[in-house]
């Protein structure tokens, strides 16, 4: 069974279409990326997982539960959402740290409020905020930032700061981690160091849904690739078969563009 | 002399800073509610407008989208906010001491120090939340919508979103605001003196008409800017010191 299924997902703003019949799964432990021209609506569609945007039409499923389902208002419920957030992980273009917490607090903080809610967290506090502690600063030591966990987010160059933030969207342990283009706000010599790490976590079977510009590290970091265009996906497929031998003319002309630069 | 003068002038201050410190401790909380409901984007009518129009099978209109954009909590508080902040402090002030009076066969507020006091306070707890509310509503939406988005997706509620990452971000935005407005509300108090409430300007005054058996004395009304001075001196060192204390954060 796939962890996630998406189907025939629709978005509105206004009279604009912004998302057409998209659909589509992805396996447990799989790398899924998703490329097109801005304003092709991928983002959208990370924002719809995430529960960012209300899709018009359309259910997303995880492991087979329906988490969302437009035609069933019961699945909407804003008292539900937030813990069926936490399926989805979102690394955003511009990290969106909290700045006035610390690189490790960043981290540890969503964590410690939702362990509040846990029963057992008057009598086991300690253990608890040990716990989350202690694997704060392992995922900043797996980020390479183990002597940045002090720092404030203002301290930190933009790379940093974007590995504060996927580390701290890996502390809620989802199950499906969202990039949205993760280095489209970074100097090109930054870059390397967020991708790098990324294409680590695919080495350790993480699942990963990525929208980027970056169509080299698409072919070789991702299992799969869409490309959407106006709303629409084009195509789908094996990552390196839709990016070195696309079937359609359309994903042919967008990745001929990206070859001359 | 000078000690008789100081002495009177001193009680005069005393209720003077009462105001200030009661007024804050009232339009500082009350502000804030103002400025949620001002914020508010709670529109009854969206979803039974919507429905009403699928159900029918009709297109959006002018009429249909102004029923579904009303928002009767933000319509209300930005009127009150409106009034307030569009008339004279000095003429609520004596509105709401005056006319109930007129109205009622007796006056609320009693006819001592205290029922004006209370007069005062409350008309400076109203007018100064209103500004507060606008200073706080720039504040809470100058702080960018991805903080807040951040927090949704890490499946924070709203008011752990709100208190754990969007208030400090926004006390830090109104410090310089806030510190203007409130010395502002320093030299205000002495606007209490329209309804005789007994404030150093006041104090200062009656040596002029005669007071402590002293009559015809300049000095003692120009010697409470000295107060005043001395007191908004201390806030504009209190201010910078807040301004320090948030500096680690950008």
């Amino acid at each position: 069974m796939p962890i996630l299924e998406v189907h025939h997902i629709e978005k509105h703003f206004g009279a604009t279409r912004v998302l057409e019949d998209i659909s589509f799964s992805l396996e447990e432990g799989r790398a899924l990326a998703i490329i097109g021209s801005s304003g092709s609506g991928k983002t959208t569609l990370l924002r719809c997982l995430n529960f960012l945007e209300t899709p018009d039409r359309g259910q997303i499923l995880v492991r087979g539960k329906t988490l969302f389902d437009a035609g069933d208002p019961a699945t909407q419920r804003e008292s539900e959402i937030r813990k069926k957030r936490l399926h989805f992980g979102m690394v955003f273009q511009s990290f969106h740290l909290f700045p006035q917490y610390t690189a490790l607090e960043n981290v540890t903080l969503a964590p410690r409020l939702l362990a509040k809610e846990r029963p057992d967290f008057k009598s086991t506090r300690r253990e608890i905020c040990g716990e989350i502690e202690r694997r704060g600063k392992e995922l900043l030591d797996q980020m390479g930032l183990a002597d940045r966990a002090r720092h404030y987010p203002h301290q930190l160059s933009g790379g940093q700061q974007q590995r504060v933030a996927i580390a701290r969207a890996l502390a809620m342990k989802p199950d499906i981690l969202c990039f949205d283009e993760p280095t489209s706000a970074l100097d090109p010599e930054l870059t390397g160091e967020v991708l790098k790490v990324i294409r680590s976590l695919a080495e350790q079977k993480t699942t990963m849904i990525i929208v980027t510009h970056e169509m080299a590290f698409a072919r070789d970091v991702a299992d799969q690739v869409i490309f959407m265009d106006r709303g629409v996906i084009v195509e789908q497929g094996e990552a390196r078969q839709v990016i070195e031998r696309p079937a359609r003319e359309r994903t042919r002309q967008f990745l001929a563009r990206y070859a001359q630069q | 002399m000078f000690a008789t003068v100081i002495g009177a002038l001193n009680v005069g201050f005393l209720q003077t800073l009462k105001l200030f410190a009661v007024t804050l401790l009232g339009a500082i909380p009350l502000g804030l509610i103002v400025s949620f409901g001002s914020m508010s984007r709670w529109a009854p009518l969206g979803r039974p407008v919507k429905w009403f129009l699928a159900k029918t099978r009709r297109e959006a209109g002018g009429c249909s989208r102004f029923l579904m954009g009303l928002r009767p909590i933000s319509l209300l508080t930005r009127l009150l906010v409106w009034v307030i902040r569009g008339t004279p402090l000095m003429l609520q002030l004596i509105i709401l001491y005056y006319v109930p009076g007129k109205v009622l066969d007796q006056s609320p507020w009693g006819s001592g120090e205290t029922g004006r006091f209370l007069a005062s306070a409350i008309a400076f707890i109203i007018n100064y939340s209103c500004y507060f509310s606008e200073i706080y509503r720039g504040g809470i939406q100058g702080v960018p919508v991805g903080q807040q988005e951040a927090g949704m997706v890490l499946g924070m509620t709203k008011s752990q979103i709100f208190f754990k990452v969007t208030l400090l971000q926004m006390i830090k935005r109104i410090v310089p605001p806030m510190s203007n407005e409130i010395i502002t509300l320093v030299k205000d108090t002495s606007i209490a003196r329209i309804i005789s409430m007994q404030e150093v300007i006041w104090a200062g005054y009656a040596f002029m008409k005669g007071s402590h058996g002293y009559s015809g004395l300049l000095w003692p009304l120009f010697f409470t800017g000295v107060y005043y001075l001395a007191f908004n001196g201390f806030l504009t060192l209190f201010f910078g010191w807040i301004e320090r204390k948030l500096s680690y954060f950008r």
